[in-house]
Parts: structure tokens; C-alpha cells; sequence
């Protein structure tokens, strides 16, 4: 055989590991095998590549996309990655090692997830933080599961239909799927009002998808006094300025760690993040670090409360989680290490600023109203649009823009962030005064 | 590797930052060039300064910073954060060399070798790194007219990977093994509720299966029936038959199994399953022996997930981001699309990475990766046999399972273990599967050297020779690493979950 650079084999090489093992070739290794089942011929792939050609490949893809400026958020968020993190994680030491089992060599991962945790609870205010979930939707799905895990028999969890619709979809995945009563109701107070003694949990967002920060006082009362447990699902970023779950009396909180400087990079990897209060703690699914000591009185970190897992417990595990999405904790970790408190509120400020910028621009250009005067936003709003939505759109991306999504209701959203420049800003707000809509 | 005994959190200053933020996005030109030069005429800017006096003074926004000043005016009080936030206060020089020395801590599969059985912890090539930045800015709802390569991608692994498993189609949703397991068994679910077959409320697992098969069928709603091994590590299909019948959803198989053993009745198992009306599902964490050798969907599964970041050489990121793409039977394409288990396309990122290595490898060394695989572990098997205990003799595929030493005292598997970590190798997976008590489960990839596995080999003998020498040495083990064995019960007792103030 010709040699190819991830094998290490030379025909020597096989020749010894053969004898070795007392076959003359490898057909021999399958002898096992039905010969029925034996894959004859070659696969319709294309034959072998240089790296230099793989890389034209991928730069000739990259190219059949278009780079536009992202005035889209709706769970994705452009937010400016500092140099730093992609160095600290591509570090082989993180990038390539394994799920921290041998912790005795493993305790950078174990010590970056323990931080990882400790942020998480710092953002949210609840006591305990998991390693991390796949992504927000999937760690509100967990939520869900988890409601009904912590109230026993009930089975009934309401959520509001001002989630984010991937959200929303995922949730009646699970809940279709796992057999849950899942609700999604326009107003959460109205639907628990009755009192059904089913009731496991509600879940509302923090900032919903008109970005709107909900005002959600005295809801956790209401779901308290029902037996039932508070979910809110967070933008981690804006959890920096805005109301925290804890603040607001959530038993969990959950949401997607992507606002935290990870790319966009058509959806992702992104990473959840899920804390719950300590009275939860051992229904919380995922991985969780916790702190020890070695014999010699040596500060360690392990993988703890591992009875909830799936490896110990298998059907009767609070869940199926397994490899999560680690290495973006880590880098989520990286950049609220350098953003650091002032880092996050000025970060916060400036999309604040800008984005209550450019609903005043668009306003002015005649062609929206406001549906939602005198509501608090952070970076995202919703506008009503006077004017052909698609034709709309189809200004900005022709313009480089990506930006007026449209939501069920017909409202249209923009989203900005600090990446955005006074230029751009008014660049988009020039192509929709000028375009004929 | 050195112990280095900090957090982020205790090298924290108050008043230091680690940020690089503009001071106002609206007051600043970002282009400085473009202002106009004194006396020179030049372009103006696109906005008059009293515009931008209007919606920013800087000094009102960013003078300083005290958690209890109003940071964002007009922002109704009641739904602003009062807590202070507990994040670092830490400059980018210390940022980088705290979590530099925290890698170093650290063990990867660019360290050394890691025979970690159902992990298939293979090389990861660099040039998959290096593709992925160029598709760091496309919003995933971006519409599809702008992103062609984007979905040329994926339809390309789609017909890549369903050529290589004998799968019809993929859908790229699941991040990871158990997910993809989660949402085949939905598609499982789906697949008999559209037929309005409602009576199959139970999936069989063997008890060789991986933990999360019946923790996945359990988050979908099934119950679990487990159905037992042959002394000669295999599915008992004696046991199976009675086990069948119009309760009966279908059955996850990983094949190999968890013992690397290939499931020959696989042919009688399908008909039998089939026959009842339940699916085969396919548990593709061992894939990697079969890559270029067995497709799972000519042994009639219907069901499938790949793990992308075992059999298709993404890093696995110390527990994440993985991939874990399911595949169907042609019958089953129309509800491909039905559960929605992740947010947007999945973990994009990680399937670019593993199509980089489709192409590199190309048809003709993917063929080689699983005989190179199986050769590998059946080497190590055959040359450690004599001093460690094989249950189950004969020709296993890309991996192998050990009950313990042959000659074991009072040393345990988890003494071996900790004590190949003195020798500079990671450990097997050990207490897994569950059939055997000293489980010590190996598997080596196609991408170690002889020169490694024969290494490793030879310090398996000296930890066996070691055993009946110096036990002590072993039931201390390692010594050699930055920390020893912790206190885990300790920590379960009286959990520390995060740094306190």
C-alpha cells in the first residue's frame, strides 16, 4: 500500500502485527463477518486529497457564501471574539484530550469547567452550575425534563410562546417525544391562574424574541405557591445588566453561552449552560466538577455527583447527556475572564446605546411603527413594518445587510451589537429610506 | 506536567481588565483616516457631530463603572441587575498565562497515546482546525441563497456519510453520540405512530450496551428491556426470541459490541426484529473497525447515529463540541426532518472538520482505516494476553475488553489504570462494560505507530510484573502526575461546585 500521512504503518509494520496476531492478511480480521456483509468495490467518494487541495475546496465553499453585516440576532449573536480564546483553545493540551475521566491528568479541563461553573452561577445567581448542555434550546428542554424529575408525578410544564421559536421547537420535541404536557401560551399568569395541581414547571424568557427584558415579578410567587418550579431562559451577555434569574426568584436557569464571543458560524457548536438552585442539585443533568483534595492535601478536581449519570444509573439517569460542549466552555470562560465585570456592563452600554440608535433612525424613516413603545430592550426590538417585508429584506441583503426578520406576528427585528460601526449603522438605515419599499 | 494550584478567580485585582472595547460606537469614528485634515478640505464624516451629541455623550456612559451607578439611562430600574457580578478582574497577559498553565495540566492525544476503549481517540489532523474560521461570521438564519457552500457541505457529507454506512440520508442535528441516539429513537417513535402502531412503548437493549442507549430510550418515553450476552460475549438470540412482539419498537445494537466483538447472528437478529415489526438501531460509537469494511445499513439497520468526533477524527474538546448525524433507511427518509433536537444546523462546525478528513483520507485510505484499526487491537490483545485475563478468546475488532491481571492479588484494574498514567500513557476505560468486574477495556486507532502500541505493551508488562512485586506501588498510583487520587468521596459528600467570594 502507498503510505498516507495519519497512518503510521509501513508494509514492514503490518507484515510483523500480522504474524503477531497469526493471520497472513487483514481479510483474516473479518473473518467473523457474514461474507454477505463484506462492502466489495469502492465507495462513490472522491479519491484522496493533498491538504493544500482540501484547503482550496473549503476556500472555493467559503466563497459561494456571502459575507453580510449582521443586524440578525434571535439566538445567534454577533459579538466580537477576542483574539485570545481561539489561541487558548486551540492549545492541543484542551483541544484534544478526552472527557476529564482520569482526573489526575485532567485537572486543566476539570479546573477550567469548575471555573466555567462558578461564572455561571456568578451571571444567573443560582448555587449550582452543570459542565454545560449541547446549546439554550437543548438546556431548556433539560429544564423541562427536570421540572417534571423534581415535582414527581406531575407532568404539565407551560412556557410562554415569547421564547424564541427554536427554542419553542425543540421544547415540543422533547415533550412530544417523552410524553410531557407542554403548553405554550401567549400569557404564562393567565394559564397557571387555575391552579392545576399537575403543574411541574413554567418557563419564560428573560429577554423574549421581540427583544423585550419581561418584567416578571411576583410570577415565581405564583409558581411557588403551585408546587411548581421557575425555568428562565437567558442571554448570558445581558445578564450582566438585566434582572437575574435569582433576582427574579427562578428555581433554573438555562440559555445559550454563544453571546459569550462564540462565532456564529452557521449555528454552531454553541454551548447551553443550565443552574439551578442548591435544593435542585441532584436532579441537575450533565457532567459537574467539584473540588477535593489528593492524599497529600493537594487542592483536585473531580467529576462529582456521578450517581445522576448515565454511565452509573443508565435508564434511570436524570438524563441521556454524555460529551457536552466543553471546549466552548472553556472559551466562554476565556472571555468573561477578560471581559471581567466592567468589560461586560460597558459591552452592554454600547449595544444598549446603538441599538436604541438605530430603532430611532428607522422610525424616522416613516416606513415602521413601534409596537412596543416604552418596553426596556438591551440590543434587540421589534418594529411593525409600513412597508413589503420581503422586498425589505431583499434591500439589505442586496446592500450586505442581514438584518429585519420577520416574527409570526409580522413584526420585523433588528439586532446590534458592539461590532457594529456608525457607518454601518447609518448605511443600513440610508438603504431603507432610499430603497422603494 | 506541573501542578499549578489557581483559579482565574484568585488572580483577580479590582480594577484591572482584560477588554479591548471601543469607548462609544456612535461618538467615534472608526475610521480615523477618513476625518477631515485641518485646512485641507477632505471628506466629511456621514453624520454631524451634533447628531451624534444627541444619542451619546461618552462621559455619561463610561466614566466609571460601580455596580450600583445607573449604567443604562432609561432603563427601567425594575428590571436591571442589583447583585454585583463575581467575574475575574484579571489583564490579558495573566488571562493567557493562567490558562496556559492550566493546559498544562493537561492530557491530549497530541501528548501521548490514549487507549481508551468506545472512544477511538484517533489523530486529529490540523488542517481541519485551520478550515473552519472562514465560516465564523454566517448566521444561521441567514437565507439559503446566501449561504451555497454552506449547504453544498452538508449535502455533501450527507451523500458521504450515507455512502459509507449504506444509510439513505443524515440529518446533522444531534451534537454529540447520545443526542444522535435521542433523536433516532424518536425517529424510531415517529416511525410507528405514523403508522398508528401505538402499542410499542419498549426498546431492547443488550447488557453489553453503552450507558446511554437506555438512558436515551428512557428520555424518549420507552421502557427498557434488556436482553442478554452468550458466554462468548454476543447477544443470546435464544434470549431475544421471547422477548419479541407487538410491544416491541425496535432494538439498539452496537456493532461491534462493546467488547469489539462483531455480532455475527446480526443476519437472524434483523429478521427477527423485523419479523415482529420493530427497527434495528445503530449504535455507531464503535463505527470505526467497519469504516471501509461493513456497512451498517447492508446489515439491515434502520437507524443509525455516527459519532463524528470518534470515527471522523474531530477533537473531542475534553468532553465537546461533538457531532453525532443520523442516518436512515430509505423508508424512514420522509420523517427525517420531524425532531427538532438542536437549535439551528447542529454543530456545523465540527461537520466541516470531519468532511476535511473524507477528503483527505478519500475513498482509498478510508477503506484502510478500520483494518488498520482492527489490526492494532488484535496486536495488543494477542501481546498481552499472557499476563492480563481475556474472557473471550479470538479475533475482536477495534477494541478488546480485559478482565483485570491474570495474576491479581489485591491489585485492581483502577490500580493498573492510575498506574499507566506514571508511564506517560492514559488509561484504558475501565469498570466497562459491565459483564466482566475488572473491566479493562483497550483500544488502540489506526493512527499509532507500532513503535507506541509495542510501548505501551511493554509497560503493561512491567505493571503486571509490578503487581505481584510491589503492590503498594500500584495501590498508590501515580505518583507522578500533578495531583494524586483525590478524595471523591469527599467530594460527593460535601460538593464544592464553585469558587465562593
Amino acid at each position: 500500500m502507498s503510505t498516507f500521512a495519519y497512518f503510521p504503518h509501513t508494509g514492514e509494520d503490518i507484515k510483523v502485527m500480522l504474524e503477531r496476531v497469526g493471520l497472513s492478511g487483514l481479510e483474516g480480521l473479518y473473518s467473523d463477518v457474514p461474507p454477505e456483509f463484506i462492502h466489495k468495490g469502492e465507495y462513490d467518494l472522491p479519491s484522496a486529497m493533498s491538504e493544500d487541495q482540501v484547503r482550496r475546496w473549503f476556500e472555493d465553499m467559503a466563497s459561494r457564501n456571502t459575507r453580510l453585516k449582521v443586524f440578525a440576532g434571535a439566538g445567534a449573536y454577533d459579538h466580537y471574539t477576542p483574539s485570545v480564546i481561539p489561541y487558548i483553545t486551540s492549545r492541543s493540551e484542551f483541544l484534544t484530550a478526552y472527557t476529564p475521566y482520569q482526573c489526575e491528568i485532567s485537572q486543566g479541563t476539570l479546573r477550567y469547567i469548575f471555573e466555567w461553573q462558578s461564572m455561571i452561577c456568578a451571571l444567573t445567581g443560582m448555587d449550582v452550575s452543570n459542565a454545560s448542555m449541547y446549546d439554550g434550546p437543548t438546556a431548556a428542554a433539560e429544564a423541562m425534563r427536570m421540572c417534571v424529575a423534581c415535582t414527581r408525578k406531575r407532568n404539565t410544564v407551560v412556557a410562554s410562546d415569547r421564547l424564541l421559536p427554536h427554542v419553542l421547537e425543540v421544547l415540543q420535541t422533547y415533550a412530544r417525544y417523552g410524553g410531557i404536557n407542554l403548553l405554550v401560551v401567549e400569557d404564562v399568569r393567565e394559564a397557571i391562574a387555575e391552579g392545576s395541581l399537575d403543574l411541574a414547571g413554567v418557563i419564560v424568557p428573560s429577554i423574549n424574541r421581540f427583544g423585550i427584558i419581561e418584567n416578571h415579578t411576583g410570577l415565581a410567587e405564583l409558581v411557588h405557591e403551585l408546587g411548581a418550579l421557575l425555568v428562565e431562559y437567558c442571554d448570558p451577555s445581558a445578564l450582566a445588566v438585566v434582572k437575574t434569574p435569582a433576582e427574579w426568584g427562578a428555581d433554573i436557569a438555562v440559555g445559550d453561552g454563544q453571546s459569550l464571543g462564540v462565532p456564529l458560524c452557521y449555528g454552531g457548536p454553541y454551548v447551553g449552560f443550565m443552574a439551578c438552585r442548591e435544593q435542585w442539585m441532584r436532579k441537575l443533568p450533565g457532567r459537574i466538577v467539584g473540588q477535593t483534595s489528593d492524599a497529600k492535601g493537594r487542592r483536585a478536581f473531580v467529576l462529582t455527583l456521578q450517581a445522576r449519570e448515565q454511565h452509573i444509573r443508565r435508564e434511570k439517569a436524570t438524563s441521556n447527556i454524555c460529551s457536552n460542549e466543553s471546549l466552548l466552555a472553556l472559551w466562554c470562560t476565556v472571555y468573561l475572564s477578560l471581559m471581567g465585570p466592567e468589560g461586560m456592563r460597558k459591552l452592554n452600554a454600547l449595544c444598549y446605546e446603538s441599538a436604541h440608535y438605530l430603532k430611532e433612525q428607522l422610525l424616522a424613516t416613516g416606513k415602521f411603527s413601534d409596537p412596543f413603545e416604552d418596553y426596556p430592550f438591551l440590543k434587540e426590538f421589534a418594529l411593525t413594518p409600513l412597508c413589503d417585508v420581503p422586498r425589505l429584506q431583499q434591500a439589505l441583503l442586496d446592500a450586505g445587510f442581514f438584518g429585519a426578520l420577520q416574527t409570526p406576528e409580522g413584526y420585523v427585528t433588528f439586532c446590534v451589537t458592539e461590532r457594529r460601526t456608525r457607518e454601518e449603522i447609518d448605511s443600513l438605515v440610508k438603504v431603507i429610506k432610499e430603497a422603494a419599499l | 506536567m506541573r501542578y499549578y494550584d489557581r483559579l482565574i478567580f484568585e488572580l483577580s485585582v479590582p480594577g484591572r481588565s482584560g477588554y479591548s472595547l471601543p469607548d462609544s460606537v456612535l461618538a467615534v469614528s472608526p475610521c480615523w483616516t477618513c476625518r477631515p485634515r485641518p485646512g485641507r478640505g477632505g471628506t466629511a464624516s456621514a453624520v454631524g457631530s451634533e447628531e451624534i451629541e444627541e444619542f451619546c455623550d461618552p462621559a455619561k456612559f463610561f466614566d466609571s463603572y460601580d455596580s450600583s451607578r445607573e449604567i443604562l439611562p432609561g432603563l427601567s430600574p425594575a428590571v436591571c441587575r442589583k447583585s454585583p457580578l463575581n467575574l475575574p478582574e484579571v489583564s490579558e497577559p495573566d488571562v493567557v498565562r493562567h490558562y496556559t498553565n492550566l493546559s498544562q495540566m493537561n492530557f491530549g492525544v497530541d501528548t501521548g497515546f490514549y487507549p481508551l476503549g468506545s472512544c477511538t481517540m484517533k489523530y486529529n489532523p490540523k488542517i481541519n482546525e485551520e478550515i473552519v474560521p472562514q465560516f465564523n461570521g454566517l448566521h444561521p438564519l441567514q437565507p439559503e441563497s446566501t449561504v451555497c457552500g454552506a449547504r453544498m457541505i452538508l449535502d455533501f457529507m450527507d451523500k458521504a456519510l450515507a455512502e459509507i454506512t449504506g444509510m439513505s440520508h443524515f440529518t446533522f442535528l444531534p451534537c454529540a453520540g447520545a443526542h444522535g441516539e435521542l433523536t433516532g429513537l424518536m425517529l424510531m417513535k415517529e416511525y410507528h405512530v405514523s403508522r398508528g402502531d401505538l402499542a410499542r412503548t419498549k426498546v431492547i437493549v443488550p447488557d453489553s450496551a453503552h450507558g446511554t442507549n437506555p438512558a436515551s430510550a428512557a428520555v424518549c418515553g420507552f421502557d427498557i428491556v434488556v436482553v442478554k450476552s452468550r458466554e462468548d460475549g454476543l447477544v443470546d438470540v435464544d434470549d431475544l426470541r421471547p422477548l419479541l412482539g407487538p410491544d416491541i419498537a425496535g432494538i439498539m445494537m452496537t456493532n461491534p459490541n462493546t467488547l469489539g466483538l462483531f455480532e455475527r447472528d446480526i443476519k437472524e437478529i434483523a429478521s427477527l426484529v423485523h419479523g415482529c415489526g420493530g427497527l434495528l438501531y445503530y449504535d455507531g460509537a464503535n463505527m470505526n473497525p467497519l469504516l471501509g469494511v461493513v456497512r451498517p445499513g447492508d446489515m439491515g439497520f434502520d437507524i443509525m447515529h455516527l459519532n463524528l468526533h470518534k470515527t471522523f477524527s474531530t477533537p473531542h474538546g475534553g468532553g465537546g463540541p461533538g457531532s453525532g448525524p443520523v442516518g436512515v433507511a430509505e423508508h424512514l427518509v420522509p420523517l427525517l426532518g420531524i425532531p427538532r433536537t438542536s437549535g439551528f444546523h447542529g454543530n456545523f462546525g465540527v461537520i466541516l472538520r470531519a468532511c476535511a478528513y473524507i477528503l483527505m483520507l478519500g475513498r482509498e485510505n478510508l477503506k484502510m482505516a478500520g483494518p488498520l484499526a482492527t489490526l492494532a487491537a488484535n496486536y495488543v490483545k494477542e501481546s498481552l494476553k499472557d499476563a492480563y485475563k481475556l474472557p473471550i478468546p479470538g479475533v475482536c475488532k477495534h477494541e478488546f475488553v480485559f478482565d483485570g491481571l491474570a495474576e491479581h492479588g489485591d491489585v485492581t484494574t483502577l490500580d493498573v489504570a492510575k498506574r499507566l498514567l506514571d508511564y506517560g500513557f492514559h488509561a484504558p476505560t475501565i469498570y466497562f462494560p459491565l459483564l466482566f468486574h475488572q473491566a479493562l477495556m483497550i483500544e488502540p486507532t489506526e493512527t499509532e505507530s507500532l513503535q507506541t502500541l509495542d510501548a505501551f505493551i511493554d509497560v503493561m508488562h512491567t505493571i503486571a510484573r509490578e503487581a505481584s512485586e510491589d503492590p503498594e506501588l500500584l495501590h498508590s498510583a501515580p505518583h507522578n502526575t500533578p495531583i494524586g487520587r483525590p478524595d471523591e468521596t469527599a467530594a460527593a459528600r460535601q460538593p464544592i461546585l464553585k469558587y465562593s467570594f
